[in-house]
């Protein structure tokens, strides 16, 4: 392959993983405090959705984002509700959110915009546009270095920046700051957290609520900067791909990015490769599009490695009396 | 507060599921408000586009059939304490069988393709649940996990089947062949006047018998005590000498085989080919049917036929209200699945704590204690 293929394969990738490091990133704090979050895809469909509209009525990006986070903070509160404090079970209740998702925004949408379930299409002011680094056109010009600057690092969406700063920020969070230690200590073992006198269910709360945040980046990014408005089940299964990719990157945020760039490079690959021939043999789209699920449960099986959990996962916390 | 009385049986069976589907309706009531529409209208013509003829009632009787297997799949694995969200997969991977039978045999007769289709699709989709149940088993991965990516490989398999393999030269779309006559199962319409052009069909008749063989086997075998013990404690089942991994791999192989059941409604009696996506989220439904029937037979079977009527009358409500699709259901539906499954919570302490001051003696407790409190 040529190099300006391989920068602009490489491109993609990063385009493509974004929105799966952001719910990635969002999954890793609520399940790090023990609470399993099968509802990321339906906490970003909502956000997509509220980004969508919202940056159609004023036609600003920066209020369709805050709409976004709010509709999915506000998502995720429910979520917690059920999940923390009435001892719901995790797991039906983020099916339930899901659902939820997707039948309100489709039927929202069409209710107030009437073009099936689609938001109007964005004007330049309504979507984000892409950010030049500094200097990007002179760097460019230096060989092999400057294209990948210009670019592969220059010239992406906002979102994408807050996406790759995630990953450090959240790396400091969890292994180096009290409340990090605590995140990590209340998925393991809530009942010593609670011998110490910190509430559980409160440490829980933040944690889902910072779930929620990073889901509305990651469902703004997929309406009001990679598209421009919002269609019918915009998100398409990326939670469930940014759950594998957590499982697989074994709920760490550093691994977790490197596991989201190489799923959002089979899926630039798998667009890039329709109909290509590997060896003589026609590889189907279809097997590379399933390969991050094979992965996640060979990995899980403990076939390569083994991808253990937060210990309390799963299980809301009661108190004793 | 001392600790609260566990609820009386028929409250917590019938009137708890029924406050949080009064509760979703409610919730779903002010969503049709809010859009500026009356729910009381919207109501009705559900309740109308449900039940008001032979056809409604035909329609609506053909989607409670998938609900049944669906349904009935989520429940006995949740008797086994296990969560089986792959229901869509299992039941997506089950039409590979049904439709490679009903292909090979269709020149002969449908009461002989019917069973091998039966067994067909038991098969592939039990076994689409089995290796989940394996992992689980001797592996040690979580079956939710498992079976949400399953969920997902077997929609990129059957993409390709139907691409490369299923679809015949002469069609454009990615679909099979139509099944000949005899690989088709009749539809009621041609036995009962009323249900004329309407899909329900004689797996209607499956998924009852499904539903009192579910019963029998939880509550009246060997193996249904081995699997409720193991749903209520693993541990103490594994010292009774009931081996666990048994157990779960044989409750998921049953519980995928019951959502492949729906390959047979849809594949052999309604489509009459192998299509896209011809699941349509059944397997999601059949967790708000199981939850909403308390994993019971007679519960799952009522709450098929109310998501039934749900989706037949949702899918009529758009003619009668402009502009309410049958979103609306998905709505209802999720609503359903977060009150009953993720919030009872909600319901539960103030019932506890109103139905303890209904009967009298517990009432005289209940004041007495009031009284100690109080007074230390």
């Amino acid at each position: 392959m040529e190099f300006a293929t391989v920068l602009s394969l490489l491109d993609a990738t990063i385009r493509l993983s974004t929105p799966l490091l952001l719910a990635c990133l969002a999954g890793l704090y609520s399940e790090r405090s023990g609470v399993f979050d099968i509802g990321l895809e339906g906490k970003m469909l909502m956000a997509a959705f509220a980004a969508g509209a919202v940056a159609a009525v004023t036609g600003s990006a920066w209020a369709g984002l805050l709409a976004a986070l709010i509709v999915s903070i506000m998502t995720a509160s429910l979520q917690g509700a059920a999940a923390i404090s009435l001892k719901g079970n995790q797991l039906i209740a983020g099916v339930a959110i899901n659902m939820l998702a997707a039948g309100l925004t489709t039927f929202l949408g069409q209710q107030w915009f009437r073009q099936g379930g689609r938001t109007p299409q964005l004007s330049a002011d309504g979507r984000f546009g892409t950010v030049e680094l500094p200097f990007a056109p002179q760097i460019g010009q230096i060989p092999v270095v400057g294209p990948i600057y210009q670019e592969l690092i220059s010239g992406h969406y906002i979102l994408v920046y807050v996406a790759f700063l995630a990953v450090p920020i959240t790396a400091y969070v969890l292994y180096r700051t009290r409340f990090g230690l605590r995140l990590r200590a209340v998925g393991e073992n809530p009942k010593a957290v609670d011998t110490a006198g910190i509430s559980v269910n409160r440490l829980r709360y933040q944690a889902v609520l910072i779930t929620g945040l990073l889901c509305g980046f990651a469902g703004a990014y997929f309406s009001i900067a990679q598209g421009s408005g919002f269609g019918n089940n915009m998100t398409a299964g990326k939670g469930f791909i940014a759950l594998a990719a957590l499982i697989f990157a074994k709920w760490k945020p550093v691994p977790a990015m490197f596991t989201c760039l190489l799923f959002g490079f089979l899926d630039a690959l798998q667009i890039r490769l329709q109909g290509a021939e590997l060896g003589g043999i026609e590889i189907p789209v279809q097997a590379i599009q399933a390969l991050p699920y094979v992965l996640t449960v060979v990995l899980l099986a403990g076939f390569i490695g083994k991808a253990v959990g937060p210990k309390a996962g799963g299980v809301p916390y009661t108190k004793e009396r | 507060m001392s600790a609260l009385r566990p609820l009386p049986r028929w409250a917590d069976v019938v009137l708890l599921p029924l406050l949080n589907l009064l509760l979703a309706f409610v919730v779903s009531g002010l969503v049709v408000l809010m859009i500026g529409q009356n729910p009381l209208v919207a109501m009705q013509a559900i309740v109308v586009g449900a039940f008001g003829n032979g056809f409604n009632i035909g329609y609506t009787l053909y989607y409670a059939t998938n609900f049944v297997f669906t349904g009935l799949a989520v429940a006995v694995a949740a008797h086994a304490g296990l969560f089986n969200i792959g229901g869509n997969g299992q039941a997506y991977i089950a039409g590979l069988g049904v439709a490679t039978v009903a292909l090979a045999l269709d020149q002969t007769h449908w009461l002989i393709v019917a069973p091998l289709a039966f067994l067909a699709a038991a098969f592939m989709g039990g076994l689409w649940a089995f290796i989940p149940g394996w992992l689980q088993a001797k592996r040690g991965s979580h079956v939710v996990i498992t079976t949400i990516m399953f969920n997902f490989i077997a929609s990129a398999i059957m993409v390709y089947m139907l691409n490369r393999v299923f679809k015949p030269a002469n069609i454009m779309g990615p679909e099979s062949r139509t099944f000949a006559e005899g690989g088709r199962l009749p539809k009621l319409g041609e036995f009962f006047g009323p249900f004329q052009h309407t899909p329900v069909n004689l797996s209607i008749f499956v998924a009852l018998v499904a539903l009192v063989a579910v019963y029998v086997l939880i509550w009246h075998t060997k193996f249904g005590y081995a699997l409720r013990t193991l749903g209520f404690n693993p541990t103490a089942s594994r010292y009774a000498g009931i081996s666990n991994s048994k157990t779960i791999m044989i409750t998921m192989t049953l519980s995928g085989a019951l959502a492949g059941m729906v390959a047979l409604n849809e594949v052999m009696g309604v489509q009459n080919r192998l299509v896209l996506d011809f699941v349509a989220d059944a397997g999601f439904v059949g967790i708000a049917v199981a939850l909403m029937g308390r994993n019971h037979p007679i519960g799952i079977g009522l709450a098929a036929l109310l998501f039934g009527a749900l989706y037949q009358g949702g899918n009529e409500l758009q003619y009668v209200v402009p502009g309410l699709t049958r979103e609306m259901v998905v709505i209802i539906q999720a609503l359903v699945i977060l009150f009953t499954g993720a919030m009872e919570g909600l319901f539960r302490p103030g019932l506890q704590r109103t139905l303890m001051l209904l009967s009298p003696e517990q009432k005289a407790e209940a004041v007495a204690r009031g009284t100690v409190k109080s007074e230390s």
